[in-house]
């Protein structure tokens, strides 16, 4: 190995010797100050995580969130510069980690905060205009065969937990107590100014959305989120959609003559 | 033959004001000021932003920004290159900064004597180089690469270290007098970070700065550092830009602007980020020590 390849396997193993051929002035042992080195890469990257998963951290403690970050940290570095992305392997190292199972939704509050985090930086778009729906309602006819994009922001959670209802009590919406976690939501995520809005979706919307992402025309899509929920309503979900600028563009498929 | 570099500044002409930082103090931009910042547009010579906070693809940063350049002269300042990496750059990495360059067209661009990346990882620090002649000319490639790719003249930053290599054969004043000769960069002058590597070092950071390029100089950088001590308890500065500027390195921008005449100046704070009246108050005191600089040359020039 030449020298950086075994300066940067030392960054990360905490038990590793410090490498050679490093000097100080007094000759103090360099190991104390190789050690600054180690610990800027280990807790700057700790830090990033903990700035992407506040409520994460608020459920398990600070103590627990970074020791947990910590052992991330060192069994999976960055690969990119770009910290923005960094955290999207921790929903699922968290789901591995025995001692974070006693709370069970962890991981998926995780995912919403990465969820959040990704909706914060994503493309921008003008969400769909009060001109451009009336336009489209002009030719009842023709809706089912519209097809509808979602927001560039836009993010969609399925979890066997109340994961918004955890979420927004740590947005001091709500009371954490009056919260069952083990009741099933289906988070949506979407930043359609400059704030990202986190919603509970009602049985049926993560079909019609994941149905128009996939290209399904809004019939299509629409037929699907009704065959899994009979119950389903779609203007309630469209109206809803459109309220929070969770929709971008309609178009009609080109019409050959 | 001595081969010019083609991003050696031309020394006959007046550069447009557009291409230069103007001659104050800056700061830091951090989102959290971001609305003070556009309510109250605070009366400062330039912002700087880390290039790789903004290579994303739009949403809040972007459009605040896009705003304050409306208003402000703006420096890029890159932290993920990885100039000293021993492995090629991340041509991905030159094309994303390129990208931004052109979107912002900022006064500056400029990055570190360090490396970050090893083996497809990223260490999120500025990491130490051994000072020889293999490493000289691997640092000036990737320079000379990013100066073609992104068709522009690069400033390039001395680092705060902590530990030096048995390997070097060149003091860092010499190596980095060498690169700026040879590359035809300019110099980002850290004042602090040469204040933190002198003691580090048990050397004199006055005869650090007064050996260095100093003609290359385009921009000096001050923050604040924490202090440790190394395994035989002397002092041991770290680079935390976590802190107010120390006395001491006050002193030492003092000295480098007697050297160097009036300097655009960033005013660096990273971590325990205070209001933006605080960080502004280190700008107006930076602001006061370049006008001293300016009349003192005057007198001088009488």
């Amino acid at each position: 190995m030449n020298d950086q390849a075994l300066f940067a396997a030392a960054l990360l193993d905490p038990d590793a010797p410090c490498p050679d051929g490093l000097t100080t002035w007094n000759g103090s042992d360099p190991a104390r100050r190789f050690a600054v080195y180690r610990n800027n890469v280990i807790v700057s990257l700790i830090d990033a995580l903990a700035d992407t998963f506040p409520v994460t951290l608020e459920l398990v403690g600070e103590a627990f969130f970074r020791a947990m970050a910590g052992i991330f940290v060192r069994r999976t570095p960055p690969r990119s510069t770009l910290l923005v992305d960094y955290g999207s392997g921790l929903p699922t190292f968290i789901e591995r980690f025995e001692p974070a199972h006693p709370v069970p939704y962890l991981a998926d509050v995780a995912r919403l905060e990465m969820l959040r985090v990704r909706a914060f930086h994503a493309a921008d778009a003008d969400p769909l205009t009060l001109d451009q729906i009336a336009q489209a309602l002009t030719d009842p006819e023709r809706l089912p065969a519209l097809r509808v994009t979602p927001h560039p922001s836009l993010g969609i959670l399925s979890s066997r937990y109340a994961v918004v209802a955890l979420w927004a009590a740590h947005q001091g919406l709500g009371a954490l107590s009056d919260v069952d976690p083990y009741c099933p939501e289906t988070a949506l995520v979407v930043r359609a100014g400059l704030e990202v809005q986190v919603i509970a979706l009602p049985p049926g919307g993560d079909t019609l959305i994941t149905g128009f992402a996939t290209g399904l025309t809004l019939g299509e899509a629409a037929a699907q989120a009704t065959a899994s929920h009979e119950d389903f309503d779609l203007t309630a979900h469209l109206t809803r959609l459109l309220r929070f600028g969770a929709l971008s563009s309609l178009s009609l498929p080109t019409e050959i003559c | 033959m001595t081969m010019q570099s083609p991003f050696t500044p031309s020394t006959s002409g007046t550069p447009a004001c557009s291409d230069h930082l103007p001659v104050r103090a800056g700061l830091g931009l951090k989102p959290q000021h971001f609305t003070e910042i556009l309510a109250t547009c605070p009366d400062l010579g330039f912002f700087e932003i880390h290039a790789e906070n903004y290579l994303v693809a739009g949403g809040p940063f972007h459009h605040a920004l896009r705003r304050i350049r409306d208003h402000y002269p703006l420096s890029i300042h890159g932290v993920g290159l990885s100039i000293g990496a021993d492995g090629p750059l991340d041509v991905a990495h030159l094309d994303r900064l390129a990208a931004l360059l052109d979107r912002y067209q900022p006064q500056s661009f400029s990055e570190h004597l360090a490396w970050s990346t090893h083996g497809g990882l990223f260490f999120n620090d500025l990491l130490p180089l051994p000072y020889e002649l293999s490493t000289l000319n691997r640092v000036c490639d990737h320079i000379d690469q990013t100066q073609e790719h992104l068709q522009r003249r690069i400033l390039l930053e001395n680092p705060a270290t902590y530990l030096e290599f048995a390997a070097s054969t060149l003091d860092e004043a010499t190596f980095i007098t060498e690169i700026i000769r040879r590359t035809g960069c300019g110099l980002l002058l850290d004042v602090n970070n040469a204040y933190i590597s002198g003691v580090n070092h048990h050397r004199d950071p006055q005869a650090y700065i007064a050996a260095l390029p100093l003609a290359a100089v385009e921009e000096i950088h001050l923050a604040g550092f924490a202090e440790d001590l190394d395994a035989a308890g002397a002092p041991l500065l770290i680079d935390t830009h976590g802190a107010p500027i120390a006395a001491t390195v006050w002193e030492l921008y003092a000295f480098t602007l007697d050297r160097l005449g009036p300097t655009p100046t960033l005013i660096e704070r990273d971590n325990n980020i205070p209001s933006l009246a605080v960080l502004i108050a280190e700008a107006r005191y930076a602001e006061e020590l370049i006008r001293q600089s300016q009349r003192d040359q005057t007198e001088v020039a009488a």
